[in-house]
């Protein structure tokens, strides 16, 4: 890990440079201690692939994404005003996030506020990167051959109809990608989006995460993929639930290129 | 004698009108009490939607099986009525089978088309029967379901197959009398899937016969209108929503929340920025979110008219998978309860909307709205493009901006929000912390 450079835009504009693309980092990418290994991951990768990034690091501020989901569109549409400011003063154009809830509502719901940006979700950026040869997996790595399935983010699938790009990067770690039952535009979601990440679930029979654990697990798969945060933690939970944590594994698409390429 | 029953067809038509015309205008204006949305845009991208989706069907494919016994009914339903159109023309002007003259031979052809249709309807009808009362597909026998909707997709059920039966022992008694080349029963030539029938018809003198055969016939037609009636009242008003309500269907991502502009505004001043145009305070009155029908949308309306109470929304919702209290099926139909709840009490004079009811409340819970992953399933699902989804949303805007009643975390949550800049209890000079473990972060 030698030298790994994160520059935030500031330091750039300091020295009148400008990041071709803003790595924004997300709550849980800065906060979960889970998710930091997957924001490290992605780091790694670019530094690696030498693009030219940076993050707006202490300037970087929640989307707003969580209050608006929950009803608080005043609290929702402060941030957004606030984070537009930041991000239209340094004239930022193209951001890449690993968090599905920033990316949507960065990409949909910033430009009727007055933040227009060319936005893209980590699957989809890892995904090109494979494409032009930038980032090359040869034999597919240490999960060459691998059980692995994917659980879809609903904010990534059915709320932006992302559903290729993560999967062709499983492709291209040479996986033998086995599907759950419900999977694609059929997905079930892990249980968190909505705001239900900040709050007990109501009353019922069951765990949604632990239904769709259930479902994980039924595949017979050793490694479960996922491209969320919040799906991260849900399924990693769920996988405790069932004590299965040991055999197991849920892993980010970033993490998985990072171990498959020793970096 | 002939004169006479053209008149009482005539009266009968044209009550069926008044009446139809009524029930259309009163479920316009109750549709109206939603706010009006924004400009619809692209024409082509929506009349495609109309295509694909209510047309063709799409997304009922998904579950193959039922995709196909409903499209039996769905197309006996569209070509029957040319049938129909021949009976009242016939009814008007006290003819009989009038087209057939026109066609010669290829009548035979059309009608026996229809009477396959018409045999293909009983047919999906008594399978859909069993599924639902026999096999009990959950989907059907959801709490929501108990009582009055149940009923009334088995009535129209019963109710279909009853007017096929009368469609086709009018067509076989028909044979019967033209094979005996009795009165003005013009002759077609043979029914392909009535033609079966006639020994059953076989052992009545002609009197008779002509009894059964016009008593079918009325039997029939007065059927098709008091049914076409008894629709605006039911689920099954789907056969006509389903074609403006896809047109209507929200063409952005489905992630992508509507923005609220009073409130971009009222922010904007907050921080200072300039408002474009006219900077006035929103409306007296005015509210946040949705309590009641009148806040929601007219597409949300137009959606509660054009469910079918199918249930592959609730079917697929995480929340309801699990036991939780929310289906949002039956958001969709406490939207259209509530609504036809004011709207009656508006034709009767009586307080409307002021009734001291609302459908937040009265209808649905927090505990149902709240247990919402805004995972789009619902969405997904629906073969008529209605959104559940947004209607919890506007639910949760008005408990939280309205009555600040969100759950304790969530107001947590926010809290954090506005002090930390992020929804956890962690210090916003931390944010970039997790950098410190490369060696050099800069
Ligand atoms: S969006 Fe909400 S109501 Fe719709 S399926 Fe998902 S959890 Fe259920
Ligand atoms: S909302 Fe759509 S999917 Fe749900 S019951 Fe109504 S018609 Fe069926």
């Amino acid at each position: 890990m030698s030298d790994i450079k994160v520059p935030t835009v500031a330091e750039l504009a300091a020295n009148g440079k400008s990041p071709d693309i803003l790595f924004w980092v997300g709550c849980a990418g800065s906060y979960d201690d889970r998710y930091k290994k997957v924001t490290l991951a992605f780091v790694k990768i670019l530094h690696e692939v030498g693009i030219n990034f940076a993050v707006l690091g202490p300037e970087e501020s929640c989307t707003g994404d969580p209050a608006r989901r929950a009803g608080n569109e005043f609290l929702f549409q402060m941030q957004a005003m606030a984070n537009i400011q930041t991000l239209n003063g340094y004239e930022i154009k193209k951001i890449v996030t690993a968090c599905p809830h920033c990316f949507n509502t960065l990409k949909n719901e910033y430009p009727e506020l007055g933040g227009n940006y060319d936005v893209i979700h980590h699957s989809e950026f890892l995904q090109q990167l494979i494409d032009d040869g930038r980032v090359k997996l040869k034999d597919g790595g240490t999960f060459r051959g691998k059980r692995i399935t994917y659980h879809d983010s609903c904010f990534l699938g059915r709320a932006n109809n992302v559903y290729e790009a993560p999967r062709k990067v499983l492709e291209a770690l040479d996986v033998e990608l086995v599907e759950m039952k419900r999977c694609g535009v059929n997905g079930l979601c892990c249980g968190a989006g909505g705001a239900q990440m900040f709050k007990d679930a109501e009353p019922g029979k069951k765990d949604i995460n632990v239904e769709r654990t259930e479902e994980a697990l039924a595949t017979g798969a050793n490694t479960v993929a996922v491209a969320c945060p919040f799906c991260m933690t849900m399924m990693s939970d769920g996988m405790k639930a069932k004590e299965k944590e040991e055999e197991v594994e849920v892993l980010d698409l970033a993490e998985m290129i990072v171990e498959a390429k020793g970096l | 004698m002939a004169i006479i029953s053209q008149i009482v067809f005539a009266v009968l038509l044209l009550v069926f009108l008044v009446i139809l015309t009524m029930r259309i205008r009163r479920i316009k204006s109750n549709i109206q009490l939603g706010r009006s949305g924004g400009p619809v845009g692209d024409k082509g991208k929506r009349w495609s939607n109309v295509i694909l989706l209510a047309f063709g069907q799409k997304k009922m494919f998904k579950k193959i099986v039922p995709a196909v016994f409903h499209f039996f009914i769905y197309a006996g339903f569209i070509l029957i009525n040319i049938e129909v159109l021949e009976i009242i023309l016939d009814g008007l002007l006290g003819t009989h089978r009038l087209f057939a003259p026109f066609l010669g031979g290829f009548y035979a052809i059309l009608i026996s088309f229809f009477e396959l249709l018409a045999w293909l309807v009983i047919v999906a009808c008594v399978i859909f029967l069993i599924r639902r009362n026999i096999l009990k597909t959950p989907r059907f026998v959801k709490p929501e379901m108990k009582g009055w909707p149940a009923l009334d997709a088995n009535l129209i059920l019963i109710i279909e197959i009853v007017l096929m039966a009368a469609i086709l022992s009018m067509n076989a008694a028909d044979q019967v009398l033209q094979d005996r080349g009795i009165g003005h029963y013009v002759l077609t030539g043979s029914f392909a899937f009535t033609s079966f029938l006639k020994p059953v018809f076989d052992g009545l003198a002609a009197g008779p016969l002509m009894l059964v055969e016009r008593t079918a016939w009325w039997f029939h037609i007065i059927g098709i209108f008091a049914f076409a009636i008894y629709v605006t009242y039911s689920k099954h008003l789907h056969i006509f929503m389903s074609f403006p309500n896809t047109y209507y269907s929200r063409l952005t991502p489905q992630g992508q929340m509507d923005n609220m502009p009073e409130i971009t505004n009222e922010v904007k001043i907050m921080l200072g920025m300039p408002v474009d145009g006219e900077a006035s305070p929103p409306p007296e009155g005015m509210r946040f979110g949705a309590k009641d029908i009148n806040d929601l949308t007219r597409k949300n309306l137009m959606d509660a008219y054009s469910c079918t109470e199918c249930g592959r929304c609730t079917a697929e919702c995480p929340a309801n998978l699990t036991g939780k209290k929310l289906s949002p099926r039956k958001i969709i139909m406490d939207t259209r309860d509530r609504m036809e709840e004011v709207g009656y009490s508006i034709q009767k004079g009586g307080k409307g909307l002021e009734d001291g009811r609302s459908l937040l409340g009265d209808y649905i819970t927090k505990e149902e709205i709240n247990a919402c992953t805004n995972c789009n399933a619902c969405v997904e699902a629906c073969p008529v493009g209605i959104n559940p989804l947004d209607v919890i949303l506007q639910l949760r805007r008005y408990v939280s901006m309205e009555e600040s009643g969100s759950p304790a975390a969530w107001n947590a949550m926010f809290s954090n929000i506005e002090t930390n800049f992020a929804p956890w209890k962690f210090s916003a000079q931390d944010r970039f912390a997790w950098a410190d473990t490369l060696k050099n972060k800069t």
